[in-house]
């Protein structure tokens, strides 16, 4: 239950845009046909499966028939033999339908959602909100995990059980017509009072639970807080705010989670005298029918009372059940519907596939024609525009430094020039091809990025960089660090080449991280190099190697640095300056500098903090 | 595989311990007398009626309807009478089917309510260190799926309760009835109670395996999902969707085997009730030839086989669960157990303003080994795994013997290369960090004297990961205190933060945090910082506080807190953050080696020298 309630409060999607239920089941068994892979077998399978629920009552109808007479007060023991046998053999045949059934649910509901599973994977990695705004990866993971456990969980219980239930109504119904329609129908006038009694407790449960799973996102949140927060909690005193919030929240939870499980537990016992109810009405109805003879031309015995005493009970008892049933239900539709939502995101960014072309050979240039990159606002919100008319040309075999302060747009022209998003207008072209035309294998194999934070799998030094390149064997590796002058580096290392980076390559420093990612680049041998320059604190030893590795990989390659530091700037052969989203200069360190732009205030200001100094 | 799986698998497959589950339960019934005294109220309600109920059909076959039959005429007073007895029966069910279940939520709830609020309470009293000890996620399940998963055997516990009275009641009428159809009935009960554990004991392997599998599908698309630039970039989405698949298939395959599992378990489990009826009715019949019972005897215990079957599930569940209950009771009951919790003295502070003399005297700290614990129960072997390269290497983290003296008013910046002790220094000024030896004085007054008030007044500490909570800027500011408009403008102006906030949708009231609006890095260094602001400390300390400000923006908050008269202590990594500073301690290997201004530094000590040339050469960070 936490596992679906807790991803209630992070939908991508506000609610008043959410599908309804119905609608979210049609989409989903549309989106996962194999879940209709032989249905009509598991459904016969599920009707003789419940049909084993009437047998009891066919029997001591039976029983009481054929094998009592009640005048005689003599029992025919020949008979009852016979019906236990008949009944033997029933119960045996249902309850391997009922085996069967299972089996059939489970390996195709099952199947189902792995493969469901496994396209939303694929498809996350096609959004580009997954590396734009890193706090929704966690709502990004529940998707592929928790809510389609949700729905696998519903599947082979709730699911199950409903689909029984139904069968259950069915077949009782079928037994109890077939016995005394008379009596059937004082069963059904109650129908009607158990439904409205039902809907009533139905509506107001699922305000309950609401109110629970909000309650839920609350107290989860403010948990979180507390554990990831705890350094500053204790660094600024704020024990006793954080306590009386978790007090709030916590209480609120257990408050509103009991009164939805009282509401829920009266449900049931209402329920059962609705049951009672039912079977008093049969008894007296029954009894009457069956002693003052035919009525409508049929005549009603005793057996066929006790019969109905029992079936009664089984035709309401799945009303009881159905509250439980629902509420499950609603949390797998929910879960069911975030992941659908997820897979109707179109992807921002296409893969032109076979229609596509490839890149040109030899070195890459680049050129920005009129670029403007804006987020669609949310809502009512205006788009925020990020990048507005960016027109450049970089020239191959070109070390290209971009300059700018946070929010200036440089790592958005990044992103644009490695076809992570795609402009909102302009046109970006590599080697002369606009990118929105190149095939994906042929950009990724060309156009390498390199990120801020290394970036590592669990594994080892080997398997981390022979992501690189297909095919790449131990003995490319190697090479790859040799020629990054990093040999010395990796001996150092426990194990070398094999030694485990730890999960997400926590056993590495970040200095040794950018370390393996470099290699990792070198390997992939891309003509257009595009480099986010690390900001975290590196100490002297491992700045002089990452300095060398850094000039080993850019050499003789288009390369684009986002960077952070003026020094490397002040390296590149050509300095782009964004502000607010504009390039607002261009040229090398010296121009730039006398130029007495923004670049050469940025320059002064760092330099003042230097030189002003150290002298 | 998380460590928490690994716990519950090897409780899985080497089964729980009778002696666990009696802990477990006792320890729940203790913490919600009141509630579980509910729900056995309610079980025992039902219970008695459940059996009544069968009682009733029976006796109103016996003595409504034969007799209605025999005498071809019905008494109203018994028609009545029978249909009342049904509805009576019935209405002590509900209450009893009501109460036990409330009683259950209530019990459930109360549990989960009081082990969250004594497991966070202990969070917030225990040392830094502990927490670095614990994986965020570890506690984090702490709080949310260890609480549900002990607090889970409450719901199924009052039905427990409630069938055993049954079997009980079933067993001495069966008994006192006839001892032919008891023989039945102690044939056919046992059987269920050995299905159910046999079912149970391969479920509970089968289960676990899939939790494992669970949480390895959940690692890869977490690792993978954060590695997107990567995977994007370099092509690799068909490799990572290969690899996913691996994962997503193991767990379907678990996830069918189980279903084959249940698919013996369940029709077993609905057939014997039935292959007991069978019995009765063949039995019975004999024996209502004999004259031994009535035809109304073989109703009702037919009816009762029925009513009674299908609760004994209760213990199946109940035995499923156990082991992941009792692995989460364990857990919490480490942390509950764990009393290593911080202490503050009594002393109120100075009534002071101005900023903060600071005096370091012979301070040693020393990183414990850098473990990560597992709250699993008892020593297990196992139980502390040691992370990174070498755990029985000297660390070279911590600090040796640090000397301070800070007059009242100065910026120091303390500088150094990696490991050298400087975010330790930062931790123990906030006394996040207790020195092993040697004292920290503020204004003379020893830190672990200072009561809490007193130490939160006078310092505080700002990180270099910038935390957010979920709430508005303005509160994030002041985390619920009762600081002034002015003052908060005041400080998020000094942060150089006060624009970018303006900008955002609702200013000031703007919804930070996890579902809040998305802020750059140095945008949040620069809310953190004005978090610190706002209080007017005495002492500030900045730990690599400014790592993602820009280094213009940086240079000028630094220059604007240097003419405040708050003491500041920064941890540098830039010469222009450096510049700054009145004085530049310099710390190599856990000892302050220098100290002076940057150039008295640069010109006696080689080893600040070949730092800062290290920062100044086209390598270094200089920007």
């Amino acid at each position: 239950m936490s596992a679906g309630l807790r991803t209630e409060a992070e939908e991508l999607v506000p609610s008043h845009e959410q599908a309804s239920a119905g609608e979210t089941i049609r989409r989903g068994l549309a989106l996962s046909p194999e879940l209709r892979v032989g249905l009509g077998v598991t459904m016969l399978l599920a009707v003789v499966a419940t049909a084993g629920r009437v047998v009891v009552p066919i029997l001591i109808q039976q029983v009481l028939s054929r094998g009592f007479d009640v005048d005689a007060d003599t029992v025919d023991m020949g008979a009852v033999t016979e019906i236990v046998i008949g009944g033997a053999i029933a119960v045996a045949i249902t309850a391997l339908a009922t085996g069967l059934m299972n089996v059939r649910l489970a390996t195709v509901s099952e199947r189902a959602l792995s493969n469901l599973r496994r396209r939303a994977f694929a498809h996350v990695h096609d959004l580009s909100m997954l590396h734009q705004a890193a706090e929704q990866r966690g709502v990004l993971v529940a998707r592929v995990t928790n809510d389609i456990d949700q729905v696998s969980r519903f599947m082979q219980w709730a699911g199950l059980q409903l689909v029984v239930s139904i069968g259950q109504v069915v077949v009782t119904l079928a037994v109890m017509l077939f016995y005394s329609w008379q009596l059937t129908l004082v069963v059904l006038a109650l129908i009607p009072l158990i439904l409205l009694v039902m809907r009533r407790f139905q509506t107001r449960l699922d305000a309950a639970y609401l109110i629970v799973r909000r309650a839920v996102g609350r107290m989860l949140g403010a948990l979180a807080e507390t554990v990831v927060g705890a350094q500053v909690i204790r660094a600024y005193g704020a024990e006793d705010r954080t306590r009386e919030r978790l007090e709030e929240r916590i209480g609120e939870h257990r408050t509103s989670a009991v009164r939805a499980g009282w509401l829920s537990a009266a449900f049931s016992g209402v329920g059962e005298l609705l049951s009672a109810t039912v079977i008093a009405s049969v008894l007296v109805v029954g009894t009457l029918l069956a002693v003052n003879g035919p009525f409508l031309g049929h005549t009603v015995t005793i057996d066929v009372v006790v019969a109905f005493l029992f079936l009664a009970q089984l035709f309401v008892e799945p009303v009881q059940q159905v509250g439980e049933a629902v509420n499950e239900a609603q949390n797998a539709v929910s879960g069911w519907r975030r992941v659908i939502e997820v897979l109707e995101i179109e992807p921002d960014v296409a893969d032109p596939g076979e229609d596509g072309v490839d890149l040109p050979e030899g070195p890459l240039d680049v050129r920005f024609e009129r670029v403007d990159f804006a987020y669609p606002g949310r809502g009512d919100e205006p788009p925020t525009r990020v990048l507005h008319d960016v027109d450049v040309t970089i020239r191959p075999r070109t070390n290209v430094a971009v300059v700018g302060e946070t929010g200036s747009g440089k790592t958005t022209f990044a992103k644009l020039l490695t076809r992570l998003m795609d402009p909102s207008s302009g046109t970006v072209r590599i080697g002369g091809v606009p990118l929105a035309d190149v095939r994906f294998a042929s950009l990724r194999d060309r156009v390498v990025m390199v990120p801020q934070d290394g970036m590592l799998f669990a594994g080892t030094i080997l398997a981390n960089v022979a992501m690189g390149a297909e095919d790449a064997d131990r003995a490319d590796v190697a090479r790859a660090f040799d020629e990054l002058g990093l040999a010395d580096w990796l001996e150092a290392m426990p194990d070398g080449l094999d030694t485990p980076v730890g999960e997400r390559g926590d056993a590495l420093s970040a200095g040794e991280r950018q370390l393996v990612a470099l290699a990792r680049a070198y390997l992939a041998d891309p003509d257009l190099l595009v480099l986010d320059e690390a900001t975290s604190a590196v100490d002297p030893a491992a700045e002089v190697r990452l300095q060398r590795a850094l000039a080993g990989l850019t050499a003789g390659r288009t390369t684009v640095t986002i960077a952070h530091r003026l020094s490397t700037a002040e390296q590149a052969d050509r300095i782009l300056v964004f502000d607010a989203g504009v390039l607002v200069e261009d040229g090398t360190h010296e121009q730039l500098r006398d130029a007495e732009g923004p670049y050469a205030t940025l320059h002064r200001a760092w330099a003042a903090g230097t030189t002003g100094a150290i002298g | 595989m998380s460590a928490p799986q690994d716990a519950v698998v090897a409780r899985a497959s080497s089964g729980t311990g009778w002696r666990d589950g009696w802990r477990l339960v006792t320890r729940q019934l203790r913490r919600a007398p009141k509630q579980f005294a509910w729900g056995m109220v309610g079980t025992a309600f039902y219970a008695v009626a459940t059996v009544l109920s069968s009682i009733v059909i029976g006796r109103v076959t016996d003595e409504v309807l034969f007799p209605a039959i025999r005498e071809g005429r019905v008494g109203t007073a018994a028609l009545v009478g029978g249909a009342l007895a049904v509805l009576g029966v019935s209405a002590v069910r509900s209450v009893g089917i009501a109460l036990r279940r409330g009683g259950a939520y209530s019990a459930q709830y109360r549990l989960q309510q009081r082990d969250r609020l004594e497991v966070t309470d202990r969070y917030l009293q225990l040392p830094t260190e502990w927490h670095r000890r614990h994986p965020t996620g570890q506690l984090l399940a702490n709080t949310s799926d260890d609480v549900e998963a002990s607090s889970f055997i409450a719901a199924p516990l009052p039905m427990a309760v409630g069938v055993i009275v049954m079997l009980v009641v079933t067993a001495v009428l069966l008994v006192r009835t006839d001892p032919f159809l008891a023989f039945v009935g102690f044939a056919v009960g046992p059987m269920l109670g050995v299905a159910n554990y046999v079912f149970q004991s391969r479920m509970r392997v089968v289960s676990a395996t899939a939790q494992r599998m669970r949480a390895d599908v959940a690692e890869t698309a977490h690792e993978s999902f954060d590695a997107a630039l990567v995977v994007k970039t370099l092509g690799r989405e068909a490799a990572e969707a290969e690899r996913f698949g691996t994962r997503t298939d193991a767990l379907r395959d678990t996830l069918i085997q189980a279903g084959r599992l249940r698919a013996v378990f369940d029709p077993v489990m609905e057939a014997l009730p039935n292959v007991g009826i069978l019995l009765v009715l063949l039995v019975g019949a004999q024996r209502a030839a004999a004259g031994a019972i009535s035809a109304g005897d073989l109703v009702t215990f037919a009816y009762l086989f029925r009513l009674v079957a299908l609760p004994m599930r209760v213990f199946g569940w109940l035995l499923g669960e156990m082991p992941r209950a009792v692995v989460g009771m364990e857990r919490i009951d480490a942390v509950l157990g764990t009393d290593d919790t911080v202490r503050y003295g009594p002393d109120g502070g100075a009534d002071d303003d101005g900023g903060a003399t600071v005096g370091a005297d012979a301070v040693a700290y020393r990183h414990p080994a850098v473990t990560v614990e597992d709250l699993g129960a008892g020593p297990a072997p196992g139980r502390v795994r040691a992370v990174g390269d070498d755990p029985d290497a000297p660390s070279t983290r911590g600090l040796e013997a640090l000397d301070l003296d800070i007059p009242a008013g100065t910026t120091v910046a303390v500088v150094g290369p990696t490991g050298a002790g400087k975010s330790t220094i930062a931790h123990l000024l906030a006394r996040l960090f207790d020195p092993d030896d040697g004292s920290i004085a503020v204004d003379g007054r020893a830190l672990g004297d200072l009561d809490r008030g007193a130490l939160s007044r006078t310092v505080a500490l700002v990180f270099q990961q910038a935390f957010l909570f979920d709430d508005d800027v303005r509160t994030n500011l002041t985390l619920g205190e009762d600081i002034g408009e002015d003052q908060v403008r005041w400080a998020a102006r000094l942060a150089r933060a006060e624009e970018f906030i303006e900008a955002l949708p609702a200013g000031f009231a703007t919804q930070l945090g996890e579902r809040g609006a998305t802020l750059s890095g140095g945008q949040r260094q620069r809310i953190a910082l004005a978090r610190a602001l706002v209080r007017r400390p005495r002492l500030l300390v900045l730990d690599d506080a400014t790592s993602a400000i820009d280094p213009a923006v940086e240079a000028d908050i630094l220059s604007g807190l240097a003419e405040l008269d708050t003491t500041v202590v920064l941890v540098a990594y830039r010469r222009s953050s450096i510049a700054l500073a009145d004085e530049v301690v310099y710390v190599e290997q856990g000892r302050a080696v220098g100290r002076g201004t940057h150039e008295e530094l640069y010109a006696a000590n080689a080893g600040y020298r070949a730092l800062i040339d290290a920062y100044d050469t086209g390598a270094g960070r200089a920007a």
